[in-house]
């Protein structure tokens, strides 16, 4: 059992952390024409309304709750002090988190049974879906049964990932943890460990800065006053397109 | 003043034939790939009629372009808010259906089917699924289809038309149609650039060519929506967006456009124009009314010294400015006025212009039964058989424009943001020019109406002489005065020459599978 433990919780993060930073970057540098959403709502449009939408905003509140528990447990603890605002906290995460089940549900659906979209799918996309079905499914098994994880998340998860971090890890809480749980933090490791072999590096090129940029882009190939600048030698700059 | 220059374009619409080449041309270079079966970079439509996607003018529908908002102009249906929020599911995105579903055909059943009593065919295939389809819709499905309840009776241009007038159009017997190729606009406001997420859109500075970085695009989608002439495209295959890219690679090297240099009615005009990119926002901002005027207003005169002067100080060549001067596209937009923009509505600022058709407009058919009328007739006037006259006389010229079967609103529509007059002042001088030759080559005119009708579009002889030089007797280097790359940067433009040096030609180093 120690040793079961030790791989779900020690080996296995240290393992998909590496091949997820070293995956992503070699992806980023070597096949950047592949880093892509590969959207396919232009060959289906309908039905992935109800699948993309209720999975993304889902999963996306999920996620970045998560993230908050982790990084921040003291303020999760004194925001759960109140039974009220304890109660606020996990039904409206379990509404996320039912929202996505159905969305991640509904998007499997559209794959199999549409033969447009059918035809795009690899075996990894499904391999993928899968995995997250399963995980927010026993995420919401354990909101459910495990009462109230965000106050637990936050005084026995985060001091384990800490340590985790900080190259130190600590797994006795979490080896005493139920298997449901267990199994829904190792499969965290695991999509983490897949996200370079998979479609999910969209997530890792948000376009955010879409935010900040002007709206308009206009490149210059070659700064032609600086060419024509006869006190200058041949600048040698990589062109900006590539 | 930010001087930049532009290569632009121009077609000749009454020169246009209807025959595809051009369609063919850049397919055959371009878009025979999978996920690309379907995208016509550069297509033809009949108009009236749909389009292609269907109804692709109809901004309702598909949201494209920009919307005047208080002083200045936002996406309609993306931007930041807007896309961001939408990114996971574009409500206004066309799907391949609004386009057609790409086909072939299963040859091999011809040869390969067992013995039987009946003829074995060979039955459509779809091209994304690989299974037998119902053929629904295919490229140029309405071609030639002026009348038709499905097309030409639904295009969106006809909105703001009197039901009378429709019907006038859809008579059979006096039903006209003309031909409007497509190709991407290169625009100075480009929404497409405005509304990528990702920022792999993109105008070149040297030429004002607008391409999209197959590295970068993401496949957020939101160019397909943001661009109101619907010219990018979205590869099903490789989940990357695609537009015609003007053939830079010819281009650069001083080859005209595939499009345009197979071009059968030599319709197709190209060159340099000279622009003033700090008015780019008060221009795409301006009142409807003044839309037009604005949109030319931004070009340049490559003559003016201070033009040339601050041109020179932006880094743009001497060969450049050359060209600018020697442009076709020039002399027909801004010299002779002869030209419009397509839907400049959509605040894009499109920098390819059409000559609008006059033959649908003059070719009017009036009905002649009493004698009075006919006798009052230039005797030029071609007198048919039966009672239908085929009028084309000079007496009645004015007059006959506004009494078109092609209601002079429809090209309005098209080319002027509604505004007929301006449409008219063209018609008047394509009419103004054709009258001067025929004084010129057939010599039957009253002299004195043929100076007035000059005098009347204020035309020098001179003037009407180059129109119909270029309009007619244009050689190659007269229509495509296209700028030097300079050889030295070219390469530069698409890769860095020494990353290049020992490779061969241009494109994907790495083949363009779609992501894992």
């Amino acid at each position: 059992m120690d040793l079961l433990n030790n791989f779900l919780f020690i080996a296995l993060p240290y393992v998909a952390l590496t091949v997820f930073l070293i995956g992503t970057i070699y992806r980023y540098k070597g096949t950047k024409f592949k880093f892509s959403s590969l959207s396919s709502q232009f060959l289906e449009g309908k039905k992935l309304f109800w699948g993309s939408v209720p999975f993304h905003y889902g999963i996306m509140v999920l996620f970045f709750g998560h993230l908050i528990a982790f990084l921040l447990p003291d303020v999760i603890l004194s925001w759960n002090s109140s039974p009220l605002r304890l109660m606020i906290l996990e039904v409206s995460a379990f509404i996320f988190g039912l929202s996505a089940l159905v969305g991640m549900f509904n998007l499997l659906l559209r794959r199999k049974t549409n033969p447009r979209i059918e035809m795009l799918t690899t075996k990894m996309d499904l391999l993928i879906e899968l995995i997250l079905l399963v995980q927010i499914f026993f995420g919401l098994w354990i909101a459910y049964e495990y009462r109230w994880g965000s106050s637990w998340f936050a005084s026995v998860m985060s001091p384990y990932l800490k340590s985790i971090f900080t190259l130190n890890p600590q797994i006795d809480a979490v080896s005493s943890m139920p298997w449901v749980i267990k199994i829904h933090v190792s499969l965290a490791y695991v999509i983490l460990l897949l996200i370079p072999f998979t479609r999910l590096v969209h997530l890792l090129v948000f376009p955010l800065s879409y935010l900040w940029r002007p709206y308009q882009k206009v490149i210059w190939y070659w700064n032609r006053k600086k060419i024509r600048d006869p006190k200058t030698l041949w600048n040698v700059t990589r062109s900006k397109n590539n | 003043m930010d001087v930049r220059s532009q290569v632009s374009m121009l077609f000749h619409l009454d020169k246009c034939i209807g025959c595809h080449t051009c369609s063919i041309a850049c397919k055959n270079i371009w878009t025979d790939r999978k996920g690309a079966e379907y995208m016509w970079w550069n297509n033809v439509e009949t108009k009236p009629g749909t389009g292609y996607p269907t109804k692709w003018e109809d901004q309702d529908i598909y949201k494209g372009g920009w919307e005047k908002n208080g002083k200045s102009v936002s996406l309609k249906g993306s931007g930041k808010l807007k896309g961001l929020v939408n990114i996971f599911h574009n409500p206004h995105l066309p799907v391949i259906d609004d386009y057609y579903e790409p086909w072939t055909y299963k040859y091999s059943d011809l040869i390969e089917a067992p013995a039987q009593d009946d003829q074995p065919t060979a039955r459509p295939i779809s091209l994304i699924t690989g299974k037998p389809i119902e053929i629904k819709a295919g490229p140029n499905w309405d071609d030639d289809l002026s009348g038709t309840p499905d097309y030409a009776r639904k295009d969106p241009n006809l909105q703001n038309l009197s039901p009378a007038e429709q019907e006038a159009m859809f008579q059979l017997e006096k039903m006209a149609f003309f031909y409007l190729p497509r190709i991407c606009n290169h625009c100075l406001n480009p929404a497409c650039v405005a509304s990528c997420p990702s920022g792999a859109i993109y105008k070149r500075g040297e030429d004002g060519v607008v391409l999209i970085n197959q590295k970068v695009c993401r496949a957020w989608r939101m160019c397909v929506t943001a661009c109101p002439y619907k010219k990018s495209y979205y590869n099903w295959s490789t989940g990357k967006s695609e537009k015609c890219i003007l053939c830079y690679p010819r281009i650069e090297s001083g080859i005209a456009p595939a499009c345009m240099h197979s071009c059968v009615g030599r319709i197709r005009y190209l060159g340099v124009m000279l622009y003033d990119a700090d008015r780019i926002n008060e221009v795409a901002s301006a009142d409807i009314n003044n839309l037009v005027n604005s949109q030319l207003d931004i070009i340049l005169d490559p003559f003016d010294e201070d033009v040339i002067a601050s041109a020179k100080e932006n880094g743009v060549a001497d060969s450049t400015i050359k060209a600018a001067q020697d442009s076709p596209v020039y002399k027909f937009v801004k010299e002779w006025g002869i030209a419009l923009p397509l839907h400049p509505e959509f605040r894009t600022l499109p920098m390819l212009f059409y000559v609008p058709p006059m033959l649908p407009v003059m070719a009017s058919l009036s009905e002649q039964r009493n004698k009075e009328q006919l006798d009052k007739l230039d005797p030029i006037a071609k007198k048919w058989d039966d009672d239908w006259l085929y009028d084309t006389s000079t007496e009645e010229l004015w007059g006959t424009i506004e009494e078109a079967r092609f209601p002079l609103q429809y090209m309005a529509n098209l080319f002027s943001a509604g505004d007929t007059c301006k449409i008219k002042d063209i018609m008047k001088k394509l009419m103004a020019v054709r009258i001067h030759r025929r004084d010129k080559t057939v010599g039957d005119l009253d002299k004195e109406n043929v100076k007035k009708t000059l005098k009347d579009v204020n035309l020098s002889t001179d003037e009407a002489d180059d129109i119909y030089y270029l309009t007619s007797l244009a050689k190659f280097d007269d229509r495509f005065v296209i700028p030097p790359a300079h050889r030295e940067q070219a390469i530069e433009m698409i890769e860095n020459t020494g990353d290049v040096k020992g490779s061969s030609g241009f494109g994907f180093i790495e083949k363009p599978a779609r992501g894992i």
